[in-house]
């Protein structure tokens, strides 16, 4: 028999691994991903396929030949990121542009702050605005959604609802004569319009969000926080001026707002620690969302929202602690 | 045109002025006047901030040595042990003061319960910290006093002095040592002690803290001090003492004369850096380079930290 | 019945593995030789009266209080003193104990052992708590606080209410459930002595619903009485921390740093309770006790009466020997409890099991980086942040881990448990608990 063990308790430990909650993120995927193959067809496979590829093998030699530490290839969180990113882009990008990104996210954002866990900001989404900055016209040339099973003609390209907005008011039109260009709400329910891959299809989206809440991998405090202020302020414009600000509805089921509230801003490594700091957190997101969708020079603004807010994120922890057990409310222990 | 030039450089230069004026009023204003001889000690020090002389870095150091050399004339009880005398001459100098030369000092290991020694009865799972192994159970080998291998010495180590030796699982003392202490106060058994470096770093001591009784002590670990008092005996100058169960040689008093090394019949007393005895026929224990490779229980780890010692310096000199 | 009382913060929910919890106490027969360590409370060890060679009885004082928080000892063990010398306890350190050769079973004259009941209470309570003290009587759920000092409320503080906790939200354990199915009728006697001594009108106890049939019997015993009442709590680890279990039954919040008596509680374990009314009722010191041998590959888990200072290998021997695939033998449960080193170690006043975990069961999974997926912080009953703790102490930054409440930590292992990672959690955070207590002593 060999030597007893010796180590501190507990000695039992409960079923949680990372590797578990990575896995259970990607299967809350799929139903996007299924969504986004079904409306772009072959040009999604190829995109999803040379993200997943080049983000593993980014991982793996930085890992190897520059990092040199133990490999932490299958936990799972490289394959996270490359699905995430390539939700983030549009079906038609070059090939070479989808290996840059997978590059930056990986690299730049994950590995040069020490890998898995360490990372400030959202890896894919810093792949998505650093190729969104280099090469502002492919990664704004939406193609149209075009049902697999409509054959598989040449897609044509054009601006997401959002953009159209954009355009549309920057060029004095009201909302009601946009109204006739951008997707019905069952469209865009279902993603029967233009965008990224993985901004298309809303119900896939919240489909994925509803099993990551019974697996407990996110909570509801960042969702719902981020989705509760964008349709309040958004509410309150609309309200104002029908004709000049597009309404709640609109801005929910359009651009990024249920990729980012469900899988961006939720991501564990970027977002606060305790429930009043992600409640914090997603107003935060939401606030900024609306104020670039709104005034600022890009249409979409879900992912600036999400980076300028990871910024924030220690001085939150910081800001925000759990109440302790046997103190005051709102009264730390210490002071 | 030329007007836009000229307006653009007497603003710019204008507001440069006036911002200097300021700040050359307010630098006077608030200067805070500093002994010129802080920044010379500071200058003189080593600037490893390791804390080894029980300040919070070498400034700290430099404030609290020029205010002794004003207040009370001496530099008592402020000691640089990395840069050693060296160091404190210079201070000294700078000063005007006279310093008295110190011996030099090094970190010594004194437990060899190796795996081969103190073989382990329990496997261990946790955190890498003594201090928390320490609070949790005896040890592996299941010496109460014995090294525990966790490396919290070596985490403390500025001067990458101190490493783990992963055949034997206990820390290894390199000539880079600087008697800091910073590895004294880590370990939570006190297994570390400052001694004298010794002439060409000979060093004689006994490597064994344990302080049970000669069998329970024996039982764990094969090289433990059992306080038999036989080194005792053959020690001419009193060097020697045994507190409960526990030998313990006096630096400063020891001759190195290696009576006790050869007398002990546990070999825990290791004697460092000596040149190997010519062999003698009527002692099999004798230090023969050989013969004590091959005995196993003979201070083969220690034999180790020779060679490499031997090599360092070699190193150095080239 | 509604919303089942609960403590509010975080918790956990291992799997239960009550695997003993059919198997009625036995009574094991006494020890060849008894092996008793003199610091067996929290608090001073205490100082042998006896010398080598003396002829002692059952319940025979063999060494007295070595301070104000300190007990006696009584032999549980007839015999003959063998020596007074230092052996190992569970953790491998040698510490000063009395070792006794057992000769016979000869109990004091003055203990009453029959089997009837008593529940006529004579004594004022300054009374009782003399008896209490002078019997050696500790907390007996784990951490061996002297009873007698929780029974003697400080100055200008006033016990409201005594809950007694028959929680055993440990997995695996079962002599407190046991205890409560065969020796009910007695701890409601010793609720009723406490009650007493406190001079307390209400008592709680407090049962965890995954025993229907303690509380059951339980509530059928306090029928009669008004002021007993028994609390069916919600299955939530760690409600047996005394702290969670005051909020579960009064809604009350201990302060951080101070005793429950500042809300006017006082807990007591079930097992306690028992050996309270076997010291004032039957004159009885505290010389046996329940303590659960378990674990999945163990053969026959059982629970046993045992007496103090045998050895645990005769327990394991009880239930059918040891394994050949055992990896780890806990002293506890699995969550709190201490890893052993050796089966030579005796059972103690604050042994409540001994767990038997197989090769593979034991084994911790490889640390990985920390996510912050903040599971620990969600699940941490006193509200910290354990992520950030570890990581202060793992540092040697004890100033920020002071700051941020580490002593407050209860060492319930909640957040170690469920994190993903598997990082250590615990271990840095009791390094930092001893750390900041070194330092928090050094400054007064």
């Amino acid at each position: 028999m060999s030597n007893f063990t010796v180590s501190g308790s507990p000695h039992i430990q409960g079923d949680e691994s990372t590797k578990k909650i990575m896995y259970g993120v990607v299967i809350a995927m799929i139903p996007t991903v299924l969504f986004s193959i079904y409306f772009f067809g072959i040009d999604a496979i190829r995109v999803f396929l040379l993200a997943i590829v080049a983000s593993l093998f980014f991982e793996w030699a930085i890992q190897k030949y520059l990092i040199k530490g133990p490999l932490s290839i299958n936990d799972g969180s490289a394959l996270v990121t490359a699905i995430l990113l390539a939700l983030n882009l549009p079906s038609n990008l070059p090939g070479w542009m989808v290996i840059i990104g997978a590059l930056v996210a990986i690299g730049m954002a994950k590995m040069s702050f020490g890998g898995l866990g360490k990372n400030v900001f959202n890896p894919a989404l810093v792949a998505r605005v650093f190729l969104l900055v280099s090469f502002p016209v492919e990664m704004t040339s939406w193609p149209k959604p075009k049902p697999i099973t409509e054959g598989l003609a040449d897609v044509i390209t054009g601006p997401t609802p959002l953009g159209i907005v954009k355009e549309g008011l920057g060029a004095n039109k009201t909302m009601s004569e946009l109204t006739p260009e951008l997707p019905t709400y069952t469209q865009g329910l279902m993603g029967n319009m233009g965008g990224s891959m993985g901004e298309v299809s809303a119900l896939a989206l919240i489909l994925g969000g509803i099993y990551m809440l019974w697996k407990k991998i996110i909570t509801w405090h960042i969702p719902v926080s981020m989705l509760l202020t964008v349709a309040i302020f958004s509410g309150i414009f609309w309200g104002i001026d029908p004709e000049h600000y597009a309404d709640p509805v609109f801005h929910m089921l359009t651009g990024g707002m249920l990729l980012g509230a469900i899988f961006m801003a939720t991501d564990m490594v970027t977002s606060p620690m305790t429930k009043e700091g992600q409640l914090v957190f997603g107003f935060g997101v939401g606030l900024l969302t609306i104020l670039i969708r709104m005034w600022g020079a890009y249409p979409e603004g879900v992912s600036f929202a999400i980076l300028i807010m990871n910024a924030a994120v220690p001085l939150i922890n910081m800001g925000f602690k759990p109440r302790r057990f046997g103190a005051k409310p709102g009264v730390a222990l210490n002071n | 045109m030329d007007n836009i030039i000229i307006i653009a450089i007497s603003a710019l230069g204008g507001l440069g002025l006036i911002m200097a004026i300021i700040l050359y009023f307010i630098a006077n204003k608030f200067k805070v006047f500093e002994d010129p001889k802080i920044d010379e000690v500071e200058e003189a020090l080593p600037s490893a901030n390791c804390g080894g002389c029980g300040f919070p870095g070498c400034r700290a150091y430099a404030e609290a040595a020029v205010k002794s050399a004003k207040e009370n004339g001496n530099l008592d009880g402020l000691n640089c042990p990395v840069g050693g005398n060296d160091v404190s001459q210079a201070v000294g100098k700078i000063l005007g003061l006279e310093v008295e030369a110190k011996d030099p000092m090094i970190a010594v290991v004194r437990c060899n319960g190796s795996r081969t020694n103190s073989p382990g009865k329990v496997n261990y799972e946790g955190a890498t910290s003594c201090s928390f192994a320490h609070a949790l159970y005896a040890g592996e080998g299941g010496c109460m006093h014995g090294c525990l291998g966790l490396g919290d010495c070596v985490d403390s180590c500025d001067f990458d002095a101190i490493h783990m030796n992963p055949e034997t699982g206990l820390p290894e003392v390199n000539t880079k040592c600087t008697a800091c202490g910073a590895c004294v106060t880590a370990c939570p058994r006190d297994i570390i002690e400052l001694r004298k470096r010794g002439p060409k770093d000979k060093r004689i001591f006994v490597s064994c803290i344990n302080q049970e009784k000669g069998a329970p002590a024996k039982k764990n670990c094969a090289v433990a001090c059992i306080g038999c008092s036989k080194c005792l005996k053959v020690c001419k100058f009193d060097a020697i003492t045994i507190t409960s169960f526990l030998a313990y040689i006096d630096f400063e008093k020891c001759t190195l004369c290696r009576k006790c090394v050869e007398e002990c019949p546990t070999s825990a007393i290791h004697e460092i850096n000596f040149k190997p005895r010519k062999p003698r026929p009527e002692k099999p224990k004798a230090k023969a380079p050989e013969a004590d490779k091959s005995v196993a229980r003979k201070t083969t780890t220690q034999k180790e930290v020779v060679t490499q010692d031997l090599k360092d310096e070699k190193d150095n000199k080239e | 019945m509604g919303i089942l009382r609960t403590f509010a913060l975080g918790g956990i929910h291992p799997p239960e593995n009550k695997l003993s919890a059919n198997a009625p106490i036995e009574t094991l027969p006494v020890p060849k030789q008894a092996i008793v360590p003199l610091g067996q409370n929290l608090g001073a060890p205490s100082k042998p009266i006896v010398k080598k060679g003396d002829e002692v009885k059952v319940g025979q004082l063999i060494a007295e209080a070595g301070g104000f928080i300190s007990t006696n000892i009584h032999s549980p063990v007839s015999g003959k003193i063998f020596k007074i010398d230092n052996a190992i306890d569970g953790t491998g350190y040698k510490r000063p104990c009395i070792i006794i050769n057992v000769a016979d079973d000869v109990w004091d004259d003055t203990i009453d052992t029959s089997a009837e009941i008593v529940s006529e209470i004579k004594q004022s309570p300054e009374e009782i708590i003399d008896i209490i003290k002078n019997a050696g009587i500790v907390g007996l759920g784990g951490a061996t606080f002297p009873t007698y000092v929780k029974l003697m409320p400080p100055p200008g503080k006033t016990a409201e209410y005594l809950i007694i906790n028959g929680v055993e939200c440990e997995p695996y354990l079962t002599s407190d459930h046991r205890l409560m199915l065969e020796k009910g009728r007695e701890i409601i006697i010793g609720t009723r002595i406490l009650m007493k001594a406190l001079n307390v009108k209400k008592a709680f106890i407090g049962i965890e619903n995954n025993k229907p049939d303690a509380i059951n019997h339980m509530t059928e015993l306090v029928k009669s009485h008004d002021d007993i009442e028994i609390q069916s709590l919600k299955v939530q680890y760690p409600q047996g921390g005394e702290k969670q279990l005051i909020k579960a039954s009064v809604n009350r919040e201990v302060p951080s740093g101070k005793l429950p008596i500042e809300v006017g509680c006082v807990v007591q374990n079930v097992g306690t309770a028992f050996a309270v009314y076997e010291a004032v009722q039957k004159n009885k010191p505290l010389v046996e006790r329940v303590v659960t041998v378990t674990g999945k590959s163990v053969k026959k888990p059982s629970n046993f009466m045992v007496r103090i200072g045998t050895p645990i290998s005769e327990l394991i021997d009880a239930a059918d020997g040891l394994p050949e695939n055992t990896g780890k033998i806990i002293g506890g449960g699995p969550m709190m409890g201490k890893a052993i080193t050796s089966l030579e170690v005796p059972v103690v006043k604050g042994s409540s099991g001994i767990l038997i975990m197989e090769e593979g069961e034991s084994f911790r999974s490889t640390e990985g980086p920390c996510i912050r997926c903040s599971k620990c912080t969600y699940v941490c009953p006193m509200g910290l942040e354990p992520y950030l703790l570890s990581k202060a102490a793992k540092l040697s930054n004890f100033e920020m881990a002071e700051n941020e409440s580490i002593m407050d930590c209860i060492e319930c292992g909640s957040c170690q448990y469920g994190c993903p990672a598997a990082i250590p959690l615990l271990d840095y955070l009791r390094l930092g608990k001893l750390k900041v207590g070194q330092i928090m002593r050094n400054r007064k």
